[in-house]
């Protein structure tokens, strides 16, 4: 390495870079330019900015439109989930739901570790029940480890109701009851 | 059944290209011993061929001959023409016969497994996310191979009920079935119980039982394994977890001396479920249902989960040294188990040679069905035979052990795995003996025993047993066991290192293989590493003439067994 080092010379300041003056003036007139400009500032946290419907913030699970649990377990999510920040324990939905005893399953319970998860968005984007959006959210803060696993219940909340283009489930419970007529 | 074929090779075209398969064999398999797949769902190995799926559809030729004169009819090139069938064959009910040409990835055979899946996915229910055979359906992977990627059918799908109970560990979701019809030969064919049928024609027709009957024989979670698409699911595994996420090892079912090859599948060290393992000399295809309940004692209450001495917790330090203490006693006796495996009952053999004493082995015994539960309900009676553990077939009671100590030649027992209530010794006996107990599970041994020693479950551990026509086969391990818990191995040379003064060293399974081969005629030139997934077939030219209680199981009759002459030399 020591052959490599080359010794530059410097050359001396010029009058102009002696007196400073010529720099100062350029930096004002950044200055002055800016102070017509409009304000880019955010008053963080009293202002919150506009995020996009696209921004990828905190996993949440939703519910459709008629308040039904979207989600049916089937822990595409857990699998795809780089960091492995989803944990789903399945169940299946008991005889005495009966306006959703046909989806048959659903998860017991559903947990999202926000220390784990790095909001890449694979689990929004391989559930295909569309039951799983990364929403607006994406200020995260809290005491202790607990409060960063989010458990069913918290995911709910978190996550609300969103429009359904299909009624998958709705459709199939009137093919149901309307299917058998109409051949034997 | 799918013929084997015979050993001769003859030549057939597959795509243009020359292979040897063997004459007269199912052309489905056939074209599977040179890497080639033609996909099918209704064919099954071990079953009769239906050839109702339509999936194998292939396109098959001859060479042309003259019908008149025999002779071989050629082109203008002077080769001789092959006269293609001008539709479409199923392969599975085909043999492979000399000359025979066959196309796999023609356009027009890709165009038949289109249309044949396109027809198959018409009333198919689009619930892969809720579907418990998703990520191992014939269905998912083929459509994905030969499918059109989208549905081009707009009518309204066929209803049909999704959960019926056809029997105790069986649910049917009739929404998915295919019409395979493989089910029900299994029920006719192997289980030989015919409760499984179709009733309604066309796309309503649905799979059911026969009025008054339900799937209940110890055989009908097999129909769920064969089930090429996820109509019948495990009511006991159904929906507790995706199929990817398991993690598979190679293990031996403890159910009985049958000793039938099983895959343990389980996730972060919990078992999820056992299924079978193809073996054709053991258990073709299948398995018993009971054996698949067998992981639920690993996390069962009644499990051993710390050493004990006098009942009360203890280190595994002190309750190894207060075990030896009693087991130095010159008046010890040694209770051994066919559960444990051949490495275990190897050292216990050298305890009893040190001591010089003899080791007594319960049978367990049961009905027998014929098929893969023997009469002895346990999978390593004959590595104790072979381990000259016992020189005759374990009985059912411990009279000669009872009158020993009755006599007080004995007042100290080691007892491995076994319950001593159930071996007709007199309980107020028992009550006077120092015991140590080993084993996975308490036990009205245990609630006697001065020292209790933790060890693991066949889940646990690796090993190998050796089954009821002396064929030796291993075991691998599929989850951890407790924390804290040591293999039965270990422990026994702890024990074999205090009682004889030496200090072994806690050996590895392939170390212990290295010295019971040197030491076991029958066992001669085998590691542990050269037993494959199939196993070894032994000589068992010791034994014939035992007692044994199996009589018949699906690849065992104790006629044949006395009557055949190895083919392997005894050493």
């Amino acid at each position: 390495m020591a052959g490599k080092t080359r010794a530059i010379e410097r050359t001396p300041l010029s009058l102009s870079e002696k007196t400073y003056l010529p720099q100062i003036v350029n930096g004002l007139k950044t200055t002055f330019s800016n102070i017509l400009k409009p304000n880019v500032t955010l008053q963080y946290p009293e202002e919150r900015p506009v995020i996009s419907e696209s921004y990828r913030g905190v996993p949440t699970l939703v519910r459709d439109p008629n308040g039904r649990e979207k989600c049916v377990s089937c822990q595409l999510c857990e699998f795809v989930c780089p960091p492995k920040a989803i944990r789903i324990t399945p169940g299946e939905i008991s005889d005495s739901e009966e306006d959703r005893v046909h989806v048959e399953k659903g998860p017991k319970e559903f947990e999202i570790n926000m220390l784990r998860c790095i909001y890449c968005g694979f689990c929004q984007e391989v559930c295909p029940e569309e039951a799983i959006w990364l929403q607006e959210d994406y200020s995260v803060s809290g005491y202790s480890r607990e409060e960063f696993l989010n458990n069913k219940d918290r995911l709910y909340e978190l996550g609300g109701t969103m429009p359904d283009n299909h009624y998958k489930w709705d459709k199939k419970k009137e093919a149901e009851l309307n299917g058998h007529e109409g051949h034997h | 059944m799918s013929q084997n074929g015979t050993q001769e090779l003859v030549p057939v075209n597959i795509d243009g290209q020359e292979f040897n398969l063997p004459k007269g064999m199912n052309l489905v398999e056939a074209v599977n011993t040179v890497g080639k797949e033609i996909p099918h769902y209704c064919y099954h190995p071990k079953l009769s061929v239906a050839g109702n799926c339509r999936m194998c559809l292939i396109d098959m030729g001859m060479p042309m001959r003259d019908r008149a004169t025999g002779d071989a009819i050629l082109d203008e090139n002077g080769v001789q023409k092959i006269g293609w069938m001008p539709k479409p064959a199923i392969a599975c009910n085909s043999n492979v016969s000399p000359g025979l040409h066959i196309k796999l990835e023609s356009e027009t055979v890709k165009d038949y497994r289109n249309g044949i899946m396109e027809f198959l996915l018409v009333n198919h229910p689009l619930d892969c996310p809720i579907c418990d055979q998703a990520g191992e359906c014939r269905l998912q992977e083929f459509s994905a191979d030969y499918g059109r990627g989208y549905s081009r059918f707009i009518e309204d799908k066929n209803v049909k009920p999704k959960r019926t109970k056809l029997g105790e560990r069986v649910t049917l979701d009739d929404e998915r079935c295919i019409l395979c019809s493989r089910c029900v030969r299994f029920s006719s064919e192997i289980a030989g119980e015919d409760v499984l049928g179709f009733v309604d024609r066309g796309s309503y027709s649905t799979l059911t039982c026969y009025p008054g009957k339900s799937l209940d024989h110890n055989y009908s979670l097999n129909t769920v394994d064969i089930c090429p698409v996820g109509a019948l699911t495990s009511t006991d595994f159904r929906f507790k977890m995706r199929v990817w996420f398991l993690k598979e090892a190679n293990s031996i079912c403890s159910e009985s001396s049958v000793g039938s090859n099983t895959v343990v599948s389980s996730r972060e060290g919990k078992i999820y479920r056992i299924t079978p393992r193809r073996n054709d000399a053991v258990n073709d295809t299948w398995m018993t249902d009971s054996a698949r309940e067998l992981y639920k004692q690993v996390e069962e209450d009644t499990r051993l989960l710390s050493p004990q001495i006098l009942q009360k917790e203890a280190s595994l330090d002190d309750a190894l040294s207060q075990a030896i203490e009693i087991l130095k006693n010159d008046k010890l006796r040694m209770v051994g188990s066919s559960l444990s495996s051949v490495e275990e009952q190897f050292i216990l053999r050298k305890i009893a040679k040190i001591k010089e004493i003899e080791c007594y082995f319960l049978a367990h015994l049961g009905a027998e069905d014929g098929l893969l539960l023997s009469a002895d309900r346990r999978p390593n009676t004959r590595g104790a035979l072979l381990n000259d553990l016992i020189s005759d077939v374990p009985t059912s009671r411990l009279d000669r052990l009872e009158e020993e100590i009755k006599l007080g030649l004995v007042d100290t027992l080691l007892v491995i795995h076994e319950d001593l209530s159930l071996t007709g010794i007199d309980a107020e006996l028992l009550k006077d003996l120092k015991i140590v107990y080993l084993g996975t599970h308490t036990n009205s041994t245990s609630a006697l025993a001065s020292v209790n020693l933790p060890t693991l479950t066949v889940f646990e551990k690796k090993g190998s047993f050796v089954n009821q026509s002396f064929r030796l086969q291993k075991f691998n391990q599929a989850v951890p066991g407790p924390a804290g818990l040591f293999p039965d191995t270990l422990i026994l040379t702890k024990l074999l290192s205090g009682i004889s003064g030496e200090e072994f060293i806690s050996p590895t399974v392939d170390l212990i293989w290295e010295e019971l081969a040197a030491s076991t005629p029958e066992l001669n030139d085998i590691t542990f590493h050269s037993i494959g997934t199939d196993g070894i077939a032994l000589n068992a030219d010791r034994f014939r003439n035992l007692q044994f209680p199996e009589v018949k199981s699906l690849k065992f009759s104790i006629e044949d067994f006395r009557a055949t002459e190895d083919l392997v030399p005894a050493l």
